[in-house]
This record gives C-alpha cells, structure tokens and sequence, in this order.
C-alpha cells in the first residue's frame, strides 16, 4: 500500500453516470427493444379468479390457431420454485390450484402477439371455484373452502415469530408511562416505468435469456432448478434496466416462461407484461397491522418495548418470511430499546403475492414508532424531537437484539433538517404544519438468502495495453451502481470513471455478485472492486518501480500516471512482468448475526441514518394535502458520486410521499381495484415539493471510503413526518396509510363530535404466536477491535 | 401470413426521412415505430395513454404515440429520441439530462426529452412551475423529478447563451471519448 491520500482524485466528485449518453439518446437497449430474427411472442393466460381449483386445462384449440408455434402448462413446468429455499410455493404456469386474480396457468408462444393473445383466450380451463381470502381477519379465521397453501398454518398463517430480548415485563415496570397504539400500513407496488420484459434464445444447448431483472444470479438458480439443467447450460445477461425498487427481485414466471418455449421452438421468443400484468407480478409492500406498547419515564427515555405485526403476504412466500422479521428487526437500530419483544405473524391471501419494495418491511414499522413517539412525547408534554433524539442510539454500540451499529450520524442529520426547516420557530397557522421523522436502513444485508459461504460480491480487473475492464455480476436498475465501480477502480489507478470499461451483470462473463437490492451494491461491490483494484496498482506500482530502480512506495499513482509513466506505458510494463494483468477482490460480510433463530435478518455491515421534516398544508375543508417543502438529511458515509446520492435522496423522498398520500393497492371481491397507471395514483411532477437534501458523512469503517447506502432508507422517515405534519396541522392523527382526504375529513369530523381524534384501525386480532425465543442482550458498547469479529 | 388483417401502404417522416410501410391498419404508431422501423429509443409504460412515455413530437408538438395510428400522421414531422442528437452530437437536453443525472433507469426519459425539447421551442425561459405544467403527463418513478428540473433550466440556459450555435454544445455521443 502506498501512503493514504487526504484528497480524493474520483471519489466524492459528482460525475455522469457511465450510461448516462445511451440513457438520454434512445439506444440503451432494453429487454423489449430485443427483436432477433425469427423471435416468436409469448403471452401468458392467467386466473381470472381469486382461489379456485383448476380441474382441466384443454390447449387443443389453441394450438390447432394459425401461427401458434407453442402452448405449455403447468404440466410442462412442475417444478416448483421461489426466491427463498423455505419457501418454494411457486409454480412457472399453475396446473392444480390458482391462487390470486393473475396467476399464470398457459403460455403460447406466436408469430405475433395478437396471436398469442388470441390463443389464450382460445385455452379452455374448467375450475371449481372457492372461497377468496382476502383480509387478514379472514386468514386468521378457519377456512371455509380449504387452504391457500398447503403449509404454515394454523388456518392461513404462513409465519409465526415471536422474539424477546432483555427483561420487558421489568422494562415496562421501570416506565412512568406506558402507551399502546395501533397503526396500518395499506400495500402499494413498485410501478417501475418498464414493464417486465424477457426474451430468451436456444443455441448449441444453450439458454441465454436477457431480462430486466435485479438479480441475475436468482434467476439462473431458478432457471436451473425449473428447466433441469446445469447452471453451466444457462446464461442470465441483465438488459438496460427500467426500474425496480425492489419489484424485479424474485425469479418471475414470464423468466422461466420464455425460456421453456425458446427450448421447445428452437426460436428466441419474448414476453413483455402488459401493464395490468405488471400490477398482478406485484411483489409490492406488504399491508401490515401493527400493535405497539412503549413504557418511558418521565424525562423520556424508553424503558421497553413490546411490538406486534401482522402482514397481508398475497398467495406466495416470495421474500415473506423476511419481510416478516424486517417489521421487527430495524427498531432497535434508530433508539436505546433496553427491552424489546417482537411479535410478528404472516398470512396467504388470495392476492398478488408481496416482497419486497423499498425498505423492505421496515417502512411500515418505522410509521408505526415514529408516530408512537410523537404521541408519548405529547402525553408527556415534551418536544417530539427532543423525546426522539433522547433516545438516539450512539455509533459504535450494540442494540439489544445484537446488532452491530458502527457509524451513525443521527444527531447531524436532526441538527441539519431542524436548522434548515426552523422547525423549532415554526410560525402557527391552521392548516399548516411540520413534521419531524427519523429512519435507519441496512447497507447489504448481512447474511445471504440462501445459505452458502461464498462471497456476496466479486469483481474482477483485466489491464491490457492501456484498457481497463472491471467485470461484475452487480447489476445497474438506474441507480448508478455501475458508476459506483469505475468510481472506484478509476481511483484506485489514477484514472477517470470513463475511462474504465464495464462488464456487468452477466452470469456468463461476470463474477458473483447478489444484486440490487437490500441496498447492497455500494457497500459489498465497492469494497469487492476496492479490493481488486488495489491488487492491479499494486502490481502496475511494482513494474514500474522495478523498472525505474525506484522503490514502489515512491511510485505515485495519479491523473492517468503511474510514476513517470503513462498509465498504458505502465500496463505494458505490467504484462510483460507479470503476465496476463488480472486482479479479483471479493467481499463477504462480517459474520455479526446474533446467537438466536432469526437472527439473519437485520445485520447489516453498517447502517445509514436519515432526518426529515415535511412541511405542508392540510384544507380542513377537502381534506386534500398539498406539500410544501421536504428538508432531508442523510447519513450516507461518504458520497462515493454526491450527484447519484442526490438522485437516490430525491427519488426516495418522492416515492414516500407517494406512499404517504396516495398510492395503493386495494381489492374488491377479490379484484385488483386499479389495475392500471391512470387508476393507481402516483405523483406526478405537479405533486412533487422542492427538497432540500444534505449529505451526511460520518466515515464508516468498514464501507468502500467510508460509504453507506443511499437508495431505501431515505424513503422511510417521509411518511411519518407527513402523518405527524398533518397533526401540526389539523390536530388529528391519521395512523393509517396512505392519508387520503376523506381518512383526514373523517378524522376531524370525529374530533368535531368529540371523539378521538384519530383515524385508523381500532384493534389489533387475536394471533397465536408462539410462547417467544428469550435472548440475553450483548454487552451493549463495541470497540473497534472486536467489531467484526463478534 | 398466418392470418388476415387489413393493411394499407403509408408513408411516414421520422427524423427527416421519408419510408413507406405496407401495415395492419390497427397497429399503433408507437409499435410501428418500435417493430417495423426499429426505432426503439421510444419506450412504453401502458399502452393506454396514461403515463407519457411513448410520447413522440408530430409536427413539433409532443403526442402519445400509443394512442395515434400511421394513417393519422401521415405527411407529418414525426420526431423520435432518435432524431434529437444532430449526428453524434447531443441537444443541450439531452447533454443536460445526462450532466446532472435526470436520467436514472432512464426508460421515461426519451418522453420526457421530447416534451421538454417542444416546450423550449415555444418558450426558451419557462419558469419552473410552467416546465412542470409541460410535464404534467409525463410519469417518472426514479427521479422524484427534482433533477429533471434543473436540467430543463440549465439547457434552456444553454440554448439562451450559445445562441448563435442555435441549441448545440460541443459534446460528443459516446461520452466517453472526450479529447483531453
């Protein structure tokens, strides 16, 4: 290693991102901008019911169609499949029992789509019809017909958790106050622009199919697993991708689909979802009903905490069980919770199935605790922020139920949004109000989805005559991580981002790495191409310095030089020194997860903070809130490209308030209610406020520079700070999202009549949790010797 | 062919250029422009004329190609996110877009360029409240279209101050190869 610079060459510049000219221009190819010769065109037939039985499918008709070159069924695809091992419920095309309005049952593959289309609708099924589940009420309760799925249980549960850390019962003893509230959280979808989109070839025995997938990596185990065949028989190339946030995680149908038929025509053959498809692949925000009891003394400091949640999971496990134990998990990571039980349940309804969007399962409860808080603070007569930042965890601590803060800027964040708000001189009107909220989010989970040892991420670097090409299996869905790694190589060589080439996102050509999402791939990329990248200017430093008759710590490495050198002068050096001129990094993170079953789901090598207040205005009269301003600050590390973190800031901020004031997705009798973009509310540019963000930089220890994530956790606190600006506002409390007008009409028409000023669920049901796993807290303060080795 | 549908010879300009195309009389522009003339920088997001991405300019003005049939244009200006750049060289939206990061996934982004190009034709000095009018049908869900903002303003800035260029910069498509 060579002396560490003060001054960043790359890092910390804000710069285009790599793809940026091809995004703006039209030539970035998408998956639907694939057309090869000869590609045939899928569609898919799917339930029109909600839970019915399917008794036979006849394909006679449809295959006899002028231009149908395929049909399949559930028949020709029985394996099942699903994202995590527990929970492989899921089936390419669904031959004995559909589950939600939407499931896949027959595919055709056609010269046209019109033909394919027609084809399907030329599918005769017969179904025996049955009960809907649609509610978590109703799951709870006995089934009338049968069972959605046929395990978990009893009746339509799907997972059971109950955790307990520290002594709560002694915790809510030591409390002068103790609080209990009730909230929901309504699900919402991702509404990625792009629709889902694969296509698939069939060369030499081969399957190669391109798709606008998040994770090319699950996608080739699942294709694997479905299709019986090698993964060295399959190839999953990521195309331009637009959009995710989470929606494009799982392996799909359409995936596997696509696949099946460029095996059995011999042809490339497409599938594009149409939009109301899109709506049915969901994957989307869980509903969650959520229970919470605080105990606190009198100056405001939690003495424990007893939660419970109960998620609408929709017909599949998709990533529920994590999920799950995500509405649990992240409370601790934001307040000193001393004592703290989780209780947390999943049921199947016959509903799109729900994953993770993001935030994964944690901006539910972060809606949940940010406006408990601000509750006790009122019952207690205190300042909300002054209660909330009382009980800010500090850097370098363990919580309760063990995990690992290292950096934590939570107290800047605070500092900044209330400096640049005023929220503390507020002016009074009616109608007008501030609301503070708080939030925390993982960089990278902590431990894979399936178990395994192999690094999360693994980049590789070939130098050859002056180019520089990193290979990863990183995968960018727009957020910029392909910037994150010529960020990264460019400055550990002395060059400029646009100066490396990228190869990603292919299961052929790139090593593993676990894609995006979880907010992983600046944390575990970036330290896996840090890693590479120091190898290759470790052995550029040493050429030349052999050359040179110098010794390698006085070669400097800087602005396209490597000592005297050029950096392709040093390159050729290089090779003929050493060979071909290849280097690899990997990371794996820290193995930190507590000594409890469950306790996979929360570590994270670091953690990111954000503040927000949201200023708006509410009309007593309609009910409408219109937002005036968003102040946000984030701790992100270090902002490896300020510019992207912005990016990510904004978005995340716009798809809060989103989720805050309208977004949803609601059924009636077992139907989707809005199906489609001009139905399913999301703003548009004329509803988004100005923001005002500030970077956060606390230098974590383990992330690449310093770096955190940036792309979840800023949603998370936008949602509470608009319930709790409304209550500045109007003084009535809206414990249910999204808060539409007539939620807020209703809630002051309460108030007029004299009752509680509040709407939102009144009870939380009666849920067989288990009696819950006890676990001794760990020592709560962490030095930096043992923070990654506990 | 498997099957009979009506077709009729239409001839489009896109971009300048002049083709004559023999096609089924229901097919969308929007799928002609895709499919039959390989022009796929033009995206969509629903197909019903809700969300603004397939817009192309016909005439200058931004429309939805979803919702248009060839017959509907013929004889007109068509333009495509294809047709923005002169050659390699971007319009100053489109160097804007991808200097200040409006473009994330960038799959509403051609729609949006084209709007944002017909706004600055008919108002080289909007205010931010009359881009975000011009934007109104136009849905994005990476941005939060705080960037797409700015980068209107900076490019009508551009445009206003390279005048005499008549709305180019000197940036090279490809981005990369920049001269040092």
């Amino acid at each position: 290693m060579t002396s560490p610079r003060n001054e960043y060459a790359v890092i910390g510049k804000p710069f285009p991102k790599p793809d940026a000219v091809s995004k703006v221009t039209g030539s970035a190819v998408y998956a639907d901008d694939m057309l090869p010769a000869r590609t045939l065109h899928c569609r898919i037939l799917r339930s029109p019911h909600p839970h019915a039985r399917i008794l036979s499918i006849d394909t006679s008709a449809a295959r006899r169609m002028p231009g149908v070159r395929a049909v399949i069924t559930g028949a020709d695809l029985p394996i099942k499949f699903g994202i995590l091992p527990v929970t492989q419920d899921e089936r390419a095309l669904e031959h004995e029992k559909v589950r939600y309005v939407g499931d896949p049952i027959a595919a055709v593959a056609a010269v046209d789509e019109e033909i394919a289309a027609a084809a399907c609708d030329a599918v005769a099924v017969e179904y025996e019809v049955l009960e809907p589940v649609m509610s978590i009420d109703e799951a709870l309760a006995e089934a009338k017909d049968e069972r959605i799925q046929d395990y978990g249980g009893p009746n339509n549960i799907h997972k059971l958790v109950a955790l307990e850390f520290g002594d709560v019962d002694a915790g809510f003893e030591k409390a002068d106050h103790i609080r209990e509230d009730v909230f929901f959280f309504q699900g919402n979808t991702h509404l990625p622009m792009e629709q889902h989109s694969a296509i698939a070839t069939f060369v030499d025995g081969r399957v190669t199919l391109w798709s606008s997938t998040q994770v090319v990596h699950y996608v080739h185990r699942a294709l694997a697993k479905v299709l019986e065949l090698p993964m060295n028989r399959i190839r999953v190339i990521g195309a331009a991708h637009g959009g995710g946030f989470g929606g494009k995680t799982d392996p799909f149908a359409h995936e596997i689909i696509v696949s099946k038929l460029a095996m059995l025509t011999g042809r490339p053959v497409k599938c594009t979802l149409t939009r109301e498809e899109v709506f049915y692949a969901h994957r989307g925000r869980h509903p969650v009903l959520m229970w919470v009891r605080g105990g606190v003394t009198k100056d405001g400091r939690i003495t424990a905490m007893h939660f419970k949640t109960a998620l609408d999971g929709g017909a599949y496990g998709s990533y529920g069980v994590a999920s799950t134990f995500y509405t649990g998990a992240l409370q601790t990571v934001t307040y000193d919770i001393p004592a703290y039980r989780f209780e947390g349940c999943r049921v199947f309804t016959n509903k799109p199935p729900c994953g993770p969007k993001r935030g994964h399962g944690t901006p539910q409860p972060r809606f949940a605790l940010e406006l408990h808080l601000e509750k006790i603070a009122l019952d207690l007569g205190m300042d909300p922020v002054d209660l909330k930042q009382r009980n800010f965890v500090k850097p370098m601590t363990r919580t309760v139920n063990w995990l690992r803060v290292t950096s934590c800027g939570l107290d800047e964040c605070t500092d900044r949004v209330m400096t640049a708000s005023g929220y503390r001189s507020r002016e009074k009107r009616p109608g007008r109000g501030l609301g503070f909220a708080i939030s925390s989010y993982l960089s990278g989970a902590g431990t894979a989805i399936y178990w395994n040892d192999m690094p999360h991420s693994e980049v590789q670097i070939k130098v050859d005559r002056g180019g520089v090409t990193a290979y990863c299996g990183a995968m960018d869905i727009g957020q910029g991580s392909d910037s994150v790694l010529a960020a990264v190589v460019a400055e550990e060589l002395g060059l400029q981002p646009r100066d490396i080439r990228l190869v990603t996102a292919d299961t052929d050509t790139t090593p593993i790495d676990l894609g995006s999402y979880s907010s992983r791939v600046t944390f575990m990329a970036g330290n896996a191409a840090l890693q590479a990248a120091r190898k290759m200017r470790d052995m550029l430093v040493e050429a030349v310095a052999a050359k040179t008759g110098r010794a390698a710590a006085e070669v400097t490495v800087g602005a396209g030089r490597i000592g005297d050198l050029t950096f392709e002068e040093a390159s050729i050096l290089g090779e003929a020194r050493f060979g071909t001129l290849t280097s690899a990094g990997s990371y794996k993170p820290p193995k930190i997860a507590g000594p409890y079953k469950g306790s996979g789901v929360g570590p994270s090598p670091a953690y990111s903070y954000s503040a927000c207040v949201v200023d708006l205005d509410a009309d007593a009269r309609t009910g409408i809130v219109h937002v005036n301003k968003v102040w946000i600050a984030h701790d992100v590390g270090r902002a490896i490209n300020p510019l992207l973190v912005e990016g990510q800031i904004e978005g995340s901020i716009y798809m809060g308030l989103g989720e805050a004031l309208m977004e949803e997705q609601a059924f009636r009798k077992g139907l989707h209610k809005w199906p489609s973009m001009l139905e399913y509310k999301s703003p548009t540019i004329m509803d988004m406020p100005e923001v005002e963000t500030f970077i956060v930089e606390t230098d974590d220890p383990e992330g690449p520079y310093g770096a955190k994530e940036a792309g979840q956790g800023p949603l998370l606190p936008v949602i509470p700070a608009v319930s709790s600006a409304v209550f500045d506002a109007l003084g009535v409390w809206i414990d249910e999202v999204p808060l539409t007008p007539e939620k807020i009409i209703e809630a002051l028409r309460r108030k007029e009549k004299g009752e509680p000023p509040r709407f939102g669920p009144v009870r939380f049901p009666s849920i067989p949790y288990p009696d819950c796993i006890k676990v001794e807290p760990p020592p709560r303060e962490l030095d930096h010797a043992s923070a990654a080795s506990i | 062919m498997d099957r009979d549908v009506d077709r009729q010879l239409v001839a489009l300009e896109v971009n300048g250029e002049r083709t004559e195309l023999f096609l089924p009389v229901h097919k969308t522009l929007l799928e002609v422009v895709r499919e039959d003339m390989q022009l796929t920088g033009t995206k969509h997001g629903c197909e019903l004329g809700e969300c603004g991405t397939c817009t192309v300019l016909i005439d200058g003005k931004p429309e939805l190609s979803c919702l248009l049939v060839p017959l509907q244009v013929e004889g007109r200006a068509i333009t495509t996110i294809e047709g923005m750049a002169k050659g390699s060289v971007l319009h100053p939206l489109q160097h804007a877009f991808a200097e200040v990061g409006a473009a994330q996934c960038g799959y509403c982004s051609p729609g949006i360029l084209l709007v944002a190009k017909s706004l600055l034709e008919s108002n080289g000095t909007p205010s931010r409240d009359e881009i975000r009018e011009a934007l109104a049908g136009n849905l994005c869900r990476c941005t939060g279209y705080s960037k797409i903002l700015d980068a209107v303003e900076l490019a009508a800035d551009q445009i206003r101050r390279s005048s005499p260029l008549a709305g180019e910069v000197a940036h090279r498509a490809g981005g990369a190869a920049e001269p040092a």
